[in-house]
């Protein structure tokens, strides 16, 4: 008896997210920007190029002509490019980091040329895809969470969608045991290869339309647990992805940012 | 500067079980064996002994073309996981061990297989093979249920072979090596910076409690003594790892009693944690704060707003405790379950909650203080001698309380520190060093190599991989829908279970 009170006692502590935005978005570093921009002077960087580049362990930094790039599908967010470069790198709080092509977590984005034709970028395609295809899951999604290989945290933060604070089943959002209920596959870890089979098998049983979210930088690059004997440097490689949610981990809201663009309940392009 | 394993002990192959017995007999506590690849073949055996103060090491050198040796696992039964994990990683034959199946990655063939994972020459990409796990079983009626490695729940994959003859579960296998990351030889080639961020990731839900034993050993090979603010902030982030880490336990058994709202209020309390972490680091996991030499630098919460939040949280998370203790459809489900019974633990050197919980277990922040726990101090939780899953929720209760405390301490003491510092110079030493850690799950261990300024070999040994080779033990009456319990009271992270 003394739960039933207890439970009343706080009043609503749920997000209002994503109908409002939550406060507690930008004290989260969820990425590395750029800030030195990619003609900046700033970036022609004193050391050299390659002393730049190597200031990260898992080469996520790029140096091509002068402009810096942070693919931060390889980011585990250590932060020691803004340590040691603070005119050139910033942590970007914010919690919409992810992307439904691979390439957009390269950022600043490649140079667009003045050709360029806006019907025919990939983005633009692989948005308009996947809406089409998830059309029928907007109200409601069941998810399955598969580990290939984490290191234990991300399903920390998955578990963490559903505790009172994001309780993503107000959004219709639910977790599944069997694949065969599942319209969503929610993968972490780096792709070991004694998850590649199962992994599969668990795709194959999936209904279709079905959505993949590589949930977490080791799932997208392998992160810092690659290159290694048993790792396939993320999923990509095993699986059809959708969704590329990085992090290291990934926050809730992350994941919960990611979940609702996969499944078309989110316009990527209106967010910020 | 000598570092502590400088100190390794001598003795051929065959005489390493008498020497660990003999060890062991006299008051010390077996408590890993590492095997590490030597060039051109060799191998080198490390047994590795808590005795009070210090860790002894033993070592046993097998040459090229000696993959036999005499197993430990007769004498010291502790070492039963880490036989059949060194087989499976470096082709080593333990002779006479009782059952040398494959554990944290199968292949098939035996000695003289020169391409196991564990050696750098065995090449960039190795893959599992299942034909060699073992699919037998005996006795009367008796079947297998594979429960893995997709479960249903959200968690760490793990396949576990019950073997059944309808309720009961006489018999439990577990099978690691589907997440097997080969996190050691990772290690290796790295500069000691960046084996940092590897270390906070080999667990990753310890991450604090990783880069500290991991900078330790580093810092002990140098002769470096981080600055006291350091040190008190390490703590902090090491203790709300803690409270986070027996949070996530408890979770799990109210999500398996279906206690609705106490799973709410304790998920709650937890993402509080997990916030108040971030908000002193920018982590929800307190990554990128423990660094060589000290931390990456200060709080980005002033000590006494620290301790506002903690404060907050600390009463509503007694209160609930209090409330979850007394509530007899919970305890019920906990009490007599998953018995390991305290004469095992003891033989087996049992470590943390799983331990405390069965009338033993070390906790090497009273017995090798290191870092900010010299000078901090708190009353060690249990042991209790019940050792089932109610104790081992008890044990984790009291080192939450336990935990509080120190944390008040560290804040209190770090408000004196507002300009740190917080590093000092961290030389890079050659040689080897040991470095260690009280992990949320128990003693942590860092084995590190360090040649020419890189990392040569590391060793990370987790409390859940020693604890969990206990896991089978558990299941003495025990039926089916124990399990659940039986699982969330081991607590372990799986990541860290296969290396």
């Amino acid at each position: 008896m003394p739960w039933v009170p207890r439970g009343l006692r706080d009043g609503i502590v749920t997000t209002r997210y994503p109908r409002r935005p939550d406060g507690y978005g930008p004290h989260y570093r969820a990425a590395i920007t750029v800030t030195g921009g990619p003609s900046s002077p700033k970036a022609s960087a004193p050391g050299g190029d390659r002393q730049l580049a190597s200031l990260c362990p898992t080469r996520a930094i790029t140096v091509d002509g002068g402009e810096v790039r942070v693919d931060r599908g390889r980011c585990i967010l250590c932060g020691r490019c803004v340590a040691e470069r603070p005119e050139l790198f910033a942590f970007d709080p914010g919690i919409d980091v992810a992307a439904v092509e691979r390439d957009s977590l390269i950022v600043p984005g490649l140079a667009v040329g003045a050709d360029h034709d806006p019907d025919d970028d990939s983005v633009e395609r692989a948005r308009a895809e996947l809406a089409l295809r998830v059309r029928s899951l907007r109200r409601s999604v069941h998810i399955r969470h598969v580990d290939a290989g984490s290191d234990g945290a991300e399903e920390w933060e998955i578990a963490a969608l559903g505790n009172p604070v994001y309780d993503v089943q107000r959004l219709g959002v639910f977790f599944t045991a069997s694949p065969r209920h599942a319209d969503l596959l929610l993968v972490t870890g780096a792709g070991t290869a004694g998850m590649a089979g199962p992994l599969r098998r668990t795709w194959q049983a999936m209904p279709a339309p079905k959505i993949v979210i590589a949930a977490g930088t080791d799932a997208i690059s392998g992160g810092l647990a690659h290159p290694s004997y048993p790792t396939y440097g993320g999923i990509g490689t095993l699986l059809p992805v959708d969704v590329w949610v990085p992090g290291s981990p990934p926050s809730p809201f992350s994941l919960l940012n990611g979940i609702l663009i996969g499944v078309g309940m989110l316009d990527p392009r209106r967010q910020r | 500067m000598t570092s502590l394993a400088a100190v390794a002990r001598q003795v051929d192959p065959d005489d390493l079980a008498g020497a660990v017995a003999g060890a062991t007999d006299s008051g010390g506590r077996f408590t890993g064996l590492v095997a590490t690849a030597r060039d051109g073949g060799a191998t080198s055996l490390r047994a590795l002994i808590a005795d009070g103060a210090s860790v002894e090491i033993i070592e046993a050198l097998l040459p090229a073309g000696v993959d036999h040796y005499r197993a430990l696992t007769p004498v010291v039964p502790g070492a039963f996981w880490y036989e059949r994990e060194i087989h499976d990683l470096f082709g080593l034959v333990a002779d006479g061990h009782p059952r040398l199946d494959a554990l944290v990655f199968p292949l098939t063939g035996d000695g003289g297989d020169r391409l196991r994972p564990g050696r750098p020459e065995a090449g960039v990409r190795v893959d599992p093979d299942t034909s060699a796990l073992p699919g037998h079983v005996y006795g009367e009626g008796v079947f297998t249920i594979p429960y893995g490695p997709v479960r249903s729940g959200v968690f760490e994959t793990v396949e576990y072979l019950v073997e059944t003859f309808g309720e009961d579960i006489p018999q439990l296998r577990v099978r690691p090596y589907l997440k097997h990351r080969g996190i050691a030889r990772r290690f290796t080639g790295l500069d000691p910076g960046d084996g940092v961020l590897l270390a906070e990731r080999a667990e990753g839900t310890m991450s604090a409690a990783h880069a500290i034993a991991f900078c330790g050993a580093i810092e002990t090979l140098g002769g470096v003594d981080p600055p006291p603010a350091a040190q008190l902030l390490r703590v902090v982030h090491a203790e709300l790892e803690r409270i986070a880490h027996h949070l996530d336990s408890m979770i799990r058994h109210t999500e398996g009693a279906g206690q609705a709202v106490a799973y709410a209020r304790l998920s709650w309390h937890k993402e509080r944690l997990l916030r108040l972490q971030a908000d002193l680091c920018g982590h929800r996991f307190a990554r990128g704060v423990v660094t060589l030499g000290g931390t990456t630098g200060p709080p980005l919460l002033a000590p006494d707003e620290a301790l506002g939040a903690l404060r907050a949280i600390e009463a509503d998370l007694a209160r609930d405790l209090r409330t979850l203790m007394t509530t007899p459809s919970f305890l019920d489900r906990l009490r007599t379950t998953g018995i390991v019974a305290p004469a095992v633990a003891v033989v087996h050197g049992a470590l943390g909650p799983v331990g405390r919980g069965s009338g033993t277990g070390p906790d090497v922040r009273i017995e090798r203080p290191y870092g900010g726990y010299r000078q901090l101090g708190f009353a060690p939780a249990g042991p209790r001698d019940a050792g089932d899953a109610l104790a081992r929720q008890w044990i984790r209760a009291e080192e939450v309380a336990g935990s509080w405390h120190l944390l008040r301490q560290a804040l209190d003491e770090l408000g004196a520190h507002p300009d740190g510092p917080w590093r000092c110079p961290a030389p890079v030493a050659d040689g080897t060093g040991l470095g260690w850690s009280e992990s949320p799950q128990g003693e942590l261990i860092y084995l590190v190599e360090v040649t020419d300024g890189h990392l040569a070999h590391v060793k990370a040994r987790t409390a859940s991989f020693h604890n969990f080779a206990l896991f089978s033990h558990a299941f003495g009456g025990d039926i089916l829908t124990d399990f659940v319990f039986i699982e969330a009271s081991f607590g372990v992270n799986l990541a860290g279970v296969a290396g």
